[in-house]
């Protein structure tokens, strides 16, 4: 394709990119759901999707609600729509499922739990975290900035967490709320759950159950071990979110996070933390990704195996995979051949 | 690309046993399944359609009212924007309605008893092959 081809190409795209942006913004809920498609397919239309969402948002608060599979996650989100409707605010839902290990397939059926379909001011998209560890999937931070542009000023991103490492969810989210069931860790999962260390509020949902008052306390003791970070005390509450009960109560906690988050700057300073986070990740991708091309697949097996054989250190290899010298690369593979 | 497939059931009758075993097996064969439950009006298809933007949409009907539900389903798409999606419809659907319902707006009609794998092939070709329009 010849230079000036690509770049009609690319006008072609943005332009048309910049349209279903206008209407998502006008509450076309078609827009925003192919806008999220493009930007989950990951092809060259996603960076033009970033790129002119991004500018557009900042405006949204959102809200990160993880926890086992089963734990009442979506209905608990459900009720959390139907209060902030109440406000009258537009709520955005971005429902995170795992995709098959199996057949890469999913069945994603959160939003039977939340009933707002017929509402044109919420808009609830489920989506499979297409082999991502950490129940996130890879494309959701730029989903969520879509949601953002596009004018929701509440988003709630629901994510099964299972308890140790699927801590992505509160890199992502302004407030994060951990959803547990009475039973739930009562011996050393507890401790295990790095989980407990950055959520902000803490539910423990089918309340009306044996068990509660326990894993209730077993939370407000572990919280009084490793308090939140700079100082945030984070709450412990009961709900039955099948019966409405205590969901007020999980979305006044989150109020009150984010106030205390607002006051001294330390909203800010999150997310300006979270963009940063974010530009390393992906120029770490990218240069790992130049690397492999500048060196060849086949030099770097090779130099794989020169590691395992013991015939040049770590180090020493990262620096031939990451030299800006071709020369200098292929110069010392050389050597450590010999 | 992974298709994304949507499967409802619109109107009145409660059954979602067969829905749910379709939907299992497409899940099976590496597609991403929305299922959104029993009882769904038209206009509540289409609007989840739009937000989760499926390439099918998949109605199981066992009321017998298929023929009014697809062409409602298929005018409610085309209002909310999504009708880049295609229909298909199965359940309790006798062999001589289903000209009526590729009439109606059907893409693929599964009448009664039709096996999983030939639903499963249909989808994958309504979905790889021919591919979404304007994508």
């Amino acid at each position: 394709m010849s230079g000036s081809a690509a770049e009609q190409d690319h006008a072609i795209e943005s332009e048309r990119v910049r349209g279903l942006l206008e209407q998502a913004r006008a509450g076309r809920l078609a827009a925003t759901g192919r806008l999220l498609s493009l930007l989950e397919n990951d092809g060259p239309s996603s960076r033009a999707v970033s790129r002119a969402a991004f500018p557009l948002g900042g405006g949204a608060y959102t809200v990160g609600i993880t926890g086992p599979p089963g734990a009442g996650k979506s209905t608990l989100t459900g009720r959390l729509i139907t209060a902030l409707r109440g406000r009258g605010e537009r709520v955005a839902v971005l429902a995170i499922d795992p995709s098959s290990p199996v057949s890469g397939g999913a069945i994603l059926g959160d939003r039977v739990r939340m009933e707002h379909v017929g509402d044109p001011a919420v808009f609830i998209r489920s989506m499979a975290s297409r082999g991502q560890q950490g129940g996130l999937a890879l494309a959701a931070p730029a989903a969520l900035r879509l949601l953002d542009a596009a004018g929701y000023s509440w988003i709630l991103l629901e994510t099964v967490g299972v308890g140790q490492v699927e801590l992505d969810v509160c890199a992502v989210t302004d407030t994060t709320v951990l959803v547990v069931n009475p039973g739930w860790g009562d011996d050393v999962q507890t401790a295990k759950a790095g989980i407990l260390e950055v959520a902000d509020v803490f539910v423990v949902n089918k309340a009306d159950r044996p068990g509660a008052e326990h894993a209730r306390r077993d939370l407000a003791s572990m919280r009084a071990v490793a308090p939140g970070a700079g100082g945030w005390q984070p709450p412990v509450l009961a709900t039955v979110a099948s019966e409405d009960v205590g969901s007020a109560e999980v979305l006044a906690a989150i109020d009150g996070h984010r106030s205390w988050l607002e006051s001294d700057g330390h909203l800010s300073s999150l997310r300006e933390a979270r963009l940063w986070d974010e530009v390393q990740a992906v120029a770490l991708a990218q240069l790992r990704e130049r690397a492999r091309q500048r060196f060849g697949q086949s030099s770097a097996d090779e130099l794989r195996l020169l590691v395992a054989s013991r015939s040049i250190d770590p180090w020493s290899a990262a620096d031939l995979l990451t030299t800006d010298d071709g020369d200098a690369g292929r110069r010392g593979l050389r050597e450590a051949r010999q | 690309m992974t298709a994304r497939v949507l499967v409802a059931k619109p109107g009145l009758d409660g059954h979602d046993r067969g829905a749910k075993l379709v939907a299992r097996a497409l899940r099976d064969a590496g597609f991403e399944v929305i299922y959104t439950g029993i009882r769904q009006r038209p206009e509540e298809i289409a609007a989840v359609a739009a937000q989760e933007d499926v390439q099918v949409v998949g109605l199981s009907i066992l009321s017998g009212a298929h023929l009014a539900l697809t062409r409602k389903v298929a005018a409610a798409l085309l209002v909310a924007g999504a009708d880049t999606a295609r229909i298909v419809v199965g359940g309790t659907i006798p062999q001589r309605d289903v000209a009526g319902l590729l009439d109606a707006g059907a893409a693929a009609v599964f009448p009664t008893g039709t096996p999983l794998d030939e639903i499963v092939t249909a989808m994958r070709g309504l979905t790889d092959a021919s591919g979404p329009a304007g994508r």
